[in-house]
């Protein structure tokens, strides 16, 4: 009997080893929600879709001044309400490929089984451009950003829940978790190091923003740009500043990157398009 | 016996003293030779977005809208009272710290040896 057992837990360690355990996404979600929740205990979760602001108070009420009274992103929703309205030369619309819009937002990014690839919500507006014959738009600003954000304020109140449904996609989410943690660039910094450890701490004047809610608001009206922009554009700028190699929009790194990124803020609300200094 | 002893140990002792004062005077001569001119150029280094940028993340008497990242640079004499160990900090501080963010400015070459040296010759005043 005691030799069986002996056998067992061998055997099992044996199959321990030859399969690689990943730790799952609500294991990954618990450890960095916990994380925030106990170094910042008046932050309530629900908040964390308003990024650094939610650590100062003065610029938080700025912020939801700016906010309510003039987001500076309206004229841009409503230029992306008349791309979704106009049809394309072929008498389709946007509605066609993607289904009614306010469904559109809280389905990305995800999983395709078929192409073993991330969807992404630029990534599909562009793919029914195409079906119907007309050009794709560029990634990172203008006509794309106003269409997603306009997509993306169709989804007010909807809650992000992106599914790894199988161990193909656990291996996306993966490379997006390795991209996240890795140190990278000639500063040699990962996006953990200052949106994880570091976030609620100063660089410069500027509060570094916490990982967990970050996408929520995406695409973003930053006072930088004085425009829209796309989650992949800020990634691209990210990387610039640790002097990192610098990945296309859309390439594969991003997009693994977004559908880890996205998983972390499960349970909290979309919030785009959202201003941010 | 007893004397050539005696003699013995004293001019052992003359020559330690010796050795001792000639050391210290050494090393205010080394400290004398950082001219401000070099402290102005290691200031520049330091202050400069580009090249330290130590400002992003540290406090430096002097300088605006420091980041809190890193420890305020104050009293640095007192806390490296080697200037080796000091520079060997800003080189590369992951020998110290592997969870550092600090970046790797020797190994990673963003900034130059010669600028690493009047780097840390100015944070060695502050």
């Amino acid at each position: 009997m005691k030799k069986l057992s002996v056998v067992l837990a061998v055997s099992a360690l044996f199959l321990a080893a030859a399969s690689t355990t990943y730790a799952t996404p609500e294991e990954d979600q618990a450890a960095l929600k916990g994380f925030f929740m106990k170094k910042f205990k008046d932050v309530e979760e629900s908040a964390y879709g308003d990024g650094a602001y939610v650590f100062r108070e003065d610029a938080y009420e700025q912020f939801k001044e700016i906010e309510a009274d003039f987001p500076p992103y309206e004229d841009q929703v409503a230029e992306g309400e008349e791309m979704w309205n106009t049809a394309f030369a072929n008498g389709k619309t946007y509605k066609d490929c993607l289904g009614e819009v306010d469904t559109v937002r809280a389905q990305y990014p995800k999983y395709d089984e078929e192409n073993d690839t991330i969807l992404t919500l630029e990534g599909q507006i562009n793919a029914c451009r195409t079906e119907n014959g007309e050009k794709p738009l560029k990634w990172k600003k203008g006509p794309i950003a106003a269409l997603s954000g306009y997509i993306a304020d169709q989804a007010e109140g909807q809650k992000i829940d992106v599914k790894i449904p199988n161990e193909k996609a656990q291996k996306w989410y993966e490379k997006g978790k390795n991209f996240f943690y890795a140190k990278r660039g000639q500063l040699n910094m990962s996006c953990a190091d200052c949106h994880v450890a570091y976030a609620g701490n100063r660089i410069r004047a500027e509060i570094l923003s916490p990982a967990f809610g970050q996408v929520t608001h995406f695409p973003t009206y930053r006072a930088k740009w004085g425009q829209l922009g796309t989650l992949h554009r800020r990634y691209g700028g990210c990387n610039q500043q640790v002097r990192a190699k610098d990945f296309k929009a859309q390439s594969d790194e991003f997009k693994a990157l977004e559908y880890f990124h996205t998983a972390t803020s499960n349970g909290l609300e979309w919030t785009g398009p959202a201003f941010r200094k | 016996m007893r004397k050539l002893f005696r003699m013995l140990t004293l001019s052992a002792s003359v020559v330690t003293l010796t050795a001792i004062a000639g050391m210290s005077a050494s090393h205010a001569a080394d400290e004398a030779k950082v001219s401000e001119e070099a402290l102005a150029k290691g200031k520049e280094i330091t202050f400069d977005r580009s090249k330290g940028n130590c400002l992003a993340c540290h406090m430096i008497t002097g300088g605006e809208l420091p980041g809190n990242i890193g420890p305020p640079l104050i009293a640095m004499k007192a806390r490296f009272p080697d200037r080796a160990v000091l520079r060997e900090q800003i080189y590369d501080a992951r020998i110290k710290n592997p969870m550092t963010i600090m970046i790797p400015f020797g190994p990673h070459q963003v900034i130059s040896e010669e600028e690493i040296d009047l780097v840390t010759d100015y944070i060695h005043t502050l």
